[in-house]
């Protein structure tokens, strides 16, 4: 495993050739994981969606274009990244006021901009852009004092973030906050002034709580404590999902079996709540199976950065990762009832193409940095 | 924030933060391992059961109710399918707009409208209602396209009660009724899953539990927007039970159009048996309306009504017997040693000794010399005054009480009150004074605080019919399973004898009540001309307002609702009783006029025309010859 992790020789290129030789230099400890993931994916979706072949098939395509993708983002140079990066973080804010202006309204939220042949959603952007606006940010030399310094940085996660609340859509905004916070702190901010931040969050909570808030947010968060309160409401989903992987057990009730995924009782089941499908079905044997890949996909990147000798690189890349894990613990924990719920999807396991293809340009980004990591 | 511009500086930060980096993310995968480890491993059992009761659902499956047949096999309450209009409000976003539409699919009259909002106001929310039922062929098609525009509308084919001869049995079959909150109480509610009506009185509801049936279920597994998938077990439901009653519907047909415009009631009961034949008060009212619940408007109209339609007269109405008891009394004196022999003279009143009320008998001049042969057939009240004063208050309390005066009767109907025939005690008790001499005087009458009813008094008959033997009167004769056609007949209860008479006595007074109708001096004896059989009978005129001692009633002269009762008792034929009768009509005057007419053609329809017996002269039968010379 470890040995895996090290890896340091990888990527479809000829043993004795240079680097401009290679088509695709990817790195196959990572997409071995990615596939195997996607593999597992398309099994789970299959019985989530009571055996819909054609949505299957919608998926397939999804993750062809999103490989596609990675390729395409791996053979960029890291330098190429950084470059773009204020250029990619603009257009995304900009997308995200146009988003505000003419959106489309689904499902209660203005997410979504409709660009002739496919729609997006330009939330999914800021996911990458804010790591990489940070990580320019940070590692542009001639920067003055550490005051207004760390202000423009605030400043660079607050925009979106606050564009994103409006929508409103409190999980992806949450995300997107959390990827510029990670390389904050991989950039060597202080202990105290953590300290310092954690214990001012949590006094500001109950402002929050009361004046942020939207009545159906903290209906969420109550019934996190107690999803009995409102057990056709609010604590709908947790009490169906946590049934269903309790009910799971050791073994799981076996691929096309599990009661409360195939008679519906699970909501979402396709998307966000995947994994109580999953973990009805394939019990705890699967999860953990599921999380060893997460977290051979998380520490393999956290690697890359590691010996990676760029800041920018190492910025980018260890906020990639740990963004990704990020997205794994929120829906988890949201599904085994020790989160709240908020709309985020499993990376690359729940159906659905945007979150996917982001991700996979996360890791195609990843990719091109190992290629690049001796300056 | 240190600058960054140092590299070795930037790599050993860097560095650092990835390894807190890799020890929290596998805190947190560990957290979720422990979490998900917790609900699979030692949360499982409960969570396996709650996903199995999830998925598993028991759909009631309602039995048929029983149907109810008269003595002849003529249906008096079945059931019949018929496609309704339902509407669960629940699932109603905005239900005047859905009562606009839906108007325009099918009829819906004020009527159902006024009585669908009615139900919403009182039943909860989840609860389906009936907004139109009956819907014709051409509606229900017209619905069963369009329902899927209308959430929360819904059509449903459903077996309703119906009761055949409504307007007939309403006071003896009841009727069922949506089950109430009330109801809901007192029942046990697996007995009644699936099911949504409840007898709610007369028949209905006294054999609400035969008629019930038992409710089978079906194991369904249902997905989580309660579809059924596939069905896994059933236990099919059991059929209520058949009722078979006593009555003969169309006696009971005669009898209420004999009551025709008049308040009252008839109670005719088969002396050996104690099947009541006839079970009749007037008015009736339809039942039918009650089964889905019936409109404001019509309720109040019942219940508003001079004529009082809902009051069941035969089974709650509690008349003063008037001179229907006088038989009777004359039986407590023979009980208590007074010879039937001994004469009175009567001149018009009675008078106690140092008293100066005078009691009147309602011919002024008086009977002259009578034994109790004569004062039963004229009627004369002298004779009972002196004989209520020589018995007292506590004989005749004791005596009246051995025929049933005063005493539920035991009928398989619910509530039946007691009626009353007053001691000593009870006038402490309720009225805090002492019994008088007068009092008994009248109780001697049948007026004063004595009450019956009329099933009462039509049972007392028939113990008299039976010269002493005591039969408890009932409306179910048969059970019969459905399933298996096997019918359990009910055998006839008896209680017992009239304690100290002997069947002498008992012939003595039914010859006396044999001339009320057939003797020159009868008092009802222009009821008895060209009868084929032999009756008894005895009339009666119950008071309903006091008459002065100075005045005189009058009935012309006397509002509707104060004039005399008309009643009438008697059974026939003599030898072989098969039927008994009472017949009381509400302020209809004396009892000769309306109640004794009416009772003999009742029991002419009933020997003649529905037992076939005693057929015309000319007809060469024994019964027939035999007793058409008596007459």
């Amino acid at each position: 495993m470890l040995s895996l992790l090290n890896r340091q020789n990888t990527g479809v290129r000829p043993q004795h050739g240079d680097r401009e030789e290679v088509v695709f230099p990817v790195d196959m400890p990572l997409l071995t994981a990615i596939l195997m993931l996607l593999a597992l994916s398309l099994v789970v979706i299959y019985s989530a969606s009571g055996e819909n072949t054609a949505l299957l098939l919608r998926q397939l395509v999804r993750i062809v274009f999103a490989l596609v993708l990675m390729l395409l983002f791996c053979r960029l140079s890291p330098l190429t990244l950084k470059r773009w990066s204020p250029i990619v973080y603009g257009v995304g804010l900009a997308l995200l006021f146009m988003v505000l202006a003419y959106g489309i309204v689904g499902k209660g939220a203005q997410r979504w901009i409709d660009i002739g042949f496919f729609r997006f959603q330009p939330s999914e952007i800021m996911k990458l852009a804010v790591p990489m606006m940070m990580a320019w940010v940070i590692t542009q030399p001639n920067l003055p004092s550490r005051f207004p310094y760390l202000t423009v940085c605030v400043g660079i996660i607050l925009l979106p973030v606050v564009l994103v609340v409006m929508q409103p859509d409190l999980g992806t905004a949450i995300l997107i906050a959390s990827t510029g916070i990670v390389v904050i702190f991989f950039a060597g901010i202080s202990w105290k002034l953590i300290v310092a931040v954690a214990a001012g969050l949590s006094a500001a909570a109950p402002l929050l709580w009361y004046f942020v808030l939207l009545p159906y947010q903290q209906r969420r968060i109550l019934t996190l404590f107690d999803p009995w309160i409102d057990p056709l409401g609010a604590g709908y989903h947790t009490i169906q999902s946590v049934i269903a992987i309790g009910s799971g057990g050791i073994t799981g009730k076996g691929w096309l079996a599990g009661t409360q995924s195939q008679l519906e009782f699970i909501p979402e089941r396709s998307t966000d709540f995947i994994f109580a499908v999953y973990a009805e079905e394939f019990g705890l044997v699967g999860v953990l199976v599921l999380l060893g890949l997460y977290l051979f996909l998380v520490f393999r990147g956290l690697m890359i950065a590691m010996y990676t000798h760029d800041a920018y690189s190492r910025l980018l890349a260890g906020a990639l990762s740990v963004t990704f894990f990020f997205y794994v613990f929120v829906n988890i924990g949201m599904v085994v009832g020790i989160l709240p719920v908020v709309g985020v999807p499993l990376p690359l396991v729940s159906y659905g193409g945007t979150s996917m293809v982001t991700l996979m340009i996360g890791f195609g980004m990843l990719m091109c940095i190992q290629n690049n990591k001796r300056p | 924030m240190t600058p960054i511009r140092n590299y070795l500086q930037e790599n050993r930060y860097g560095y650092n933060r990835i390894v807190v980096m890799f020890v929290a993310v596998g805190l947190l995968a560990l957290v979720l391992a422990v979490r998900v480890g917790y609900l699979q491993i030692s949360q499982h059992d409960r969570f396996e059961e709650l996903a199995q009761s999830n998925r598993i659902d028991l759909v009631p499956l309602p039995p048929v109710r029983g149907l109810i047949y008269d003595r002849n096999g003529e249906v008096l309450a079945q059931n019949f399918l018929v496609y309704n209009l339902e509407v669960l409000p629940d699932k109603v976003q905005d239900m005047d707009a859905l009562l606009d539409q839906l108007g325009q699919l099918v009829e819906l009259k004020e009527d159902d409208l006024e009585r669908f909002r009615a139900l919403l106001k009182r039943r909860p929310s989840f609860e389906r209602q009936t907004l139109r039922a009956n819907l014709s062929e051409k509606e229900a098609s017209r619905l069963a396209v369009n329902l899927h525009r209308y959430p929360g509308a819904e059509f449903r084919a459903r077996l309703q009660r119906d009761y055949t001869r409504g307007n007939l049995t309403a006071h003896v079959v009841g009727y069922v009724g949506r089950i109430s909150a009330d109801d809901l109480e007192q029942i046990d509610n697996n007995k009644y899953r699936g099911l949504e009506y409840i007898g709610k009185n007369g028949i209905e509801a006294f054999y609400e539990t035969t008629l019930l049936g038992k409710s089978g279920f079906k194991q369904v597994e249902t997905n989580a927007h309660g579809k059924i998938i596939r069905s896994l077990e059933q236990v099919p439901p059991e059929a209520g039970k058949v009722l078979h009653l006593s009555l003969d519907i169309r006696l009971q047909e005669k009898a209420m159009e004999l009551l025709g415009g008049y308040e009252g009631a008839v109670v005719a009961i088969e002396p050996a048996t104690g099947d009541v034949l006839a079970f009749a008060s007037m008015p009736g009212y339809d039942p039918n309306p009650f089964v889905n619940g019936i409109g404001k408007k019509a309720y109040g109209e019942l219940r508003t009504s001079d004529r009082r339609p809902l009051l069941n007269r035969a089974l709650y109405g509690r008349y003063a017997p008037g001179s229907t008891i006088k038989g009777f009394m004359t039986l407590v004196g023979m009980q208590k040693g007074v010879s039937p022999h001994d004469r009175v003279f009567c001149n018009g009143y009675y008078r106690l000794p140092n008293g100066k009320r005078r009691y009147r008998d309602w011919k002024k001049t008086g009977h002259g010399s009578v034994d109790a042969h004569d004062a039963i057939e004229q009627s004369c009240n002298v004779y009972y005054y002196q004989l209520a004063k020589r018995l007292g208050i506590d004989s005749m309390h004791e005596g009246m009480g051995q025929f049933g005066f005063g005493h539920h009767t035991g009928i398989d109907l619910l509530g039946e009150p007691s009626g009353l025939m007053p001691s000593r005690q009870w006038k402490q008790e309720i009225h805090q004074q002492p019994w008088t001499s007068g009092e008994t005087l009248i109780i001697g009458i049948g007026q004063g605080y004595m009450l019956i009813t009329p099933l009462q008094l039509a049972t007392v008959t028939a113990t008299l019919a039976n010269r002493g033997r005591k039969v408890v009167p009932r409306f179910l004769t048969a059970i019969e399973n459905p399933q298996t056609h096997t019918w359990e007949r009910l055998p006839p209860e008896v209680t017992g004898r009239v304690a100290g008479n002997n069947p002498q006595d008992f012939d003595y007074v039914i010859r006396a009540m044999r001339d009320v109708v057939h003797g020159k001096k009868g008092t009802a004896r222009l009821s008895g001309r060209g009868l084929r059989y032999e009756m008894a009978g005895k009339t009666g005129t119950a008071q309903v307002k006091k008459v002065g001692q100075n005045e005189t009633y009058r009935e012309e002269e006397t509002e509707k609702r104060f004039r005399d009762h008309s009643l009438f008792i008697g059974f026939a034929p003599l030898d072989d009783p098969k039927i008994a009768i009472a017949v009381i009509v509400e302020h209809a005057g004396g009892g000769s006029r309306i109640a004794a007419p009416m009772a003999r053609e009742l029991l002419d329809y009933y020997l003649i025309e529905r037992l076939g017996l005693f057929p015309p002269e000319d007809a060469d039968t024994d019964t027939g010859n035999r007793l058409a010379r008596l007459d």
